[in-house]
């Protein structure tokens, strides 16, 4: 069993803040703009290196995410950055008319997604973005689980061409993907070989589905662990050449089940390959005030709550 | 540049074209389009510094972003007649498969279109990121937006109102038909925005009226005071005082011709008081 060891705990946040530095480096073409969160977004460093690149916006996202739109036109890379509530559901059709249907080259950044942005409350956290965002057409959706693939995401996707939306979070979790790792879009990523049931996560629950992974073996169950930090587009084949061996998936993720990876990944095996299913995600519920520990226990969010969902899917075979 | 005879013939096309597009499909919305035939042709045909042809970035290029997508049938009408695709293809607006949509979309690809629009409220906003973008770019040319009077109730406006003033967009000319007509009556009626051109001075625009705003040679003189306003550390707002309808008798000074087509009869008394001049489509 290939084992992943946490090089020390940081935020996924911090790891956008150094790729939109590199970005800011590389590429002339890309820009910022923050709806008064730089700090909480990590975007100091570029603000402070490009202050002509970037824009703040003040406590106003539409017209930040109408601004993003203009400023392609002229051959602009802009990234927006505030929390993952007010990049999506309170933006949701500028998004839809200024961006994805104008098919414009905005980079929708998003942090403190989810529960575990913790004691702020239900507000702030929210659990539907994932769903809002992949059911725009040609919108690209990613949602990244560590400080190095976020970084590494946040540089592929200045490369895209089209509108992305890109998920991160608060609190600090383990950082365990390799640090030099290119970044491909819409390619899963296998972490762990097995042979009993597929586990496919993303984001925060990707670190939680490792170490369910190695609880599962302790109870004789191999565990087959694929990475999807691209919820669209999805990489069908990676989870059905999974699932051709395993025969059951638990799918785990930050997000509602409604709307989320769970319920594209269930699409791509009811058309191609049914078989047993469940779910580790927010069950159609607000959030709450707490620790993201205590929200990702209480919520069924982490690997407890994936081994308990891969010892039944398992039985459902 | 064009003569006035030839810009004001050029007007009374574009309304014939306005009509007959709405006409032929039974929809679309001929009242704020022929209220803003004069802008759209003096921008067009005297403002603004156009390329040949056309691409999305408009680098050294005027630029112009329509908000209210509603009035596509004018945009259409005089983007056609301006040379950026065939004037026949005016035949296709709100039909299947047609690049001419009932409200404007990059989607399908129609030179001149660099925005969607039609929902509203968001057009100041694409334009001052244009704006800025030039800037960057050291472009010195013009961002030009057209938004509706009515269109202003929505709060986007506000936020992106507030941005270009405290950001010095200086490169950026907001014209708002301010036909005093929405939907559902009258502005007063609906909702009353009372002093627009002090509420934008208080944002920090400088703002300008054009009283006449359906006198072609009141709108090309008033939008050149306007631009040599630009470049002052001010965003410039026009607000062009119109009459929706305007240039057909029974569409004036209502709002019922917002979003109705006319049917044969009305059609022919309209076209009867806009004789054809440059040749319909």
């Amino acid at each position: 069993m290939k084992k992943y060891i946490d090089s020390g705990k940081k935020d996924t946040r911090s790891g956008f803040g150094a790729g939109l530095t590199e970005l800011g480096q590389t590429n002339p073409n890309v820009v910022a703009l923050c709806a008064d969160l730089t700090g909480s977004l990590k975007m100091d460093e570029f603000k402070a290196n490009h202050p002509e690149r970037f824009f703040q916006v003040g406590i106003a996202e539409a017209n930040m995410i109408g601004m993003a739109a203009g400023m392609t036109i002229g051959g602009k890379i802009p990234f927006t950055g505030t929390f993952a509530n007010f990049s999506t559901g309170r933006v949701y059709d500028q998004i839809r008319q200024s961006v994805a249907y104008s098919h414009k080259n905005v980079k929708i950044c998003a942090s403190h997604a989810g529960v575990t942005l913790g004691e702020d409350g239900a507000t702030h956290q929210i659990l539907e973005d994932l769903g809002l965002m992949k059911m725009l057409p040609g919108m690209t959706v990613i949602n990244t689980c560590d400080y190095n693939q976020t970084k590494a995401a946040t540089i592929a996707i200045a490369a895209h061409e089209g509108p992305v939306y890109l998920r991160f979070g608060r609190p600090k979790v383990a950082n365990f993907t390799p640090e030099d790792q290119q970044f491909e879009i819409g390619k899963a990523i296998h972490l762990q070989e097995g042979t009993d049931v597929t586990i496919v996560a993303t984001g925060h629950l990707v670190w939680e589905a490792l170490q369910a992974a190695e609880q599962l073996q302790e109870g004789g169950i191999s565990a087959d662990v694929v990475n999807i930090h691209t919820i669209k587009p999805l990489d069908d084949a990676a989870i059905l050449a999974s699932v051709a061996k395993t025969g059951c998936v638990v799918t785990a993720e930050e997000h509602n089940y409604l709307g989320g990876l769970g319920e594209s990944v269930a699409r791509v095996l009811a058309l191609n390959a049914p078989c047993p299913q469940e779910f580790v995600a927010t069950n159609d519920t607000f959030g709450e005030s707490g620790t993201p520990e205590q929200l990702m226990e209480k919520y069924g969010l982490n690997a407890e709550a994936i081994v308990k969902a891969a010892k039944k899917v398992v039985s459902r075979k | 540049m064009p003569d006035i005879n030839y810009l004001n013939d050029l007007v009374t096309q574009v309304r014939r074209d306005i009509l007959r597009q709405v006409h032929k499909v039974n929809s679309g919305h001929p009242g704020g389009s022929l209220g803003c035939a004069e802008f759209f042709v003096a921008l067009f045909q005297e403002l603004m510094d156009r390329k040949e042809g056309f691409d999305m970035n408009g680098k050294d290029e005027d630029i112009f972003f329509l908000s209210n997508g509603h009035i596509s049938p004018v945009f259409y009408s005089v983007l056609a007649r301006s040379g950026y695709f065939p004037v026949d293809e005016l035949n296709t607006f709100r039909l299947i498969n047609s690049r001419l949509q009932g409200h404007p979309t990059t989607h399908e690809g129609l030179p001149g279109i660099r925005i969607a629009s039609g929902s509203l409220g968001q057009g100041i906003s694409v334009a001052i990121g244009a704006a800025s973008s030039k800037k960057l770019n050291n472009d010195t040319h013009l961002v030009y937006a057209l938004c509706g009077d009515g269109e202003l109730q929505e709060g986007q406006n506000w936020e992106a109102i507030m941005y270009a003033a405290g950001n010095k967009v200086d490169n950026l000319i907001v014209t708002v038909d301010y036909n005093g007509q929405q939907i559902d009556g009258s502005l007063d009626a609906v909702l009353p925005m009372g002093n627009l051109k002090a509420k934008f001075e208080a944002f920090g625009w400088d703002v300008m009226d054009i009283e006449e705003g359906n006198n072609l040679e009141a709108v090309i003189s008033g939008l050149k005071v306007a631009k040599s306003k630009t470049g002052h550390g001010k965003p410039v707002c026009v607000l062009l005082h119109t009459v929706m309808g305007n240039g057909v008798d029974f569409m004036m000074h209502t709002h019922a011709w917002h979003g109705k087509a006319p049917n044969d009869e009305q059609l022919a008394v309209a076209l009867a008081q806009n004789a054809e001049t440059l040749g319909d489509y």
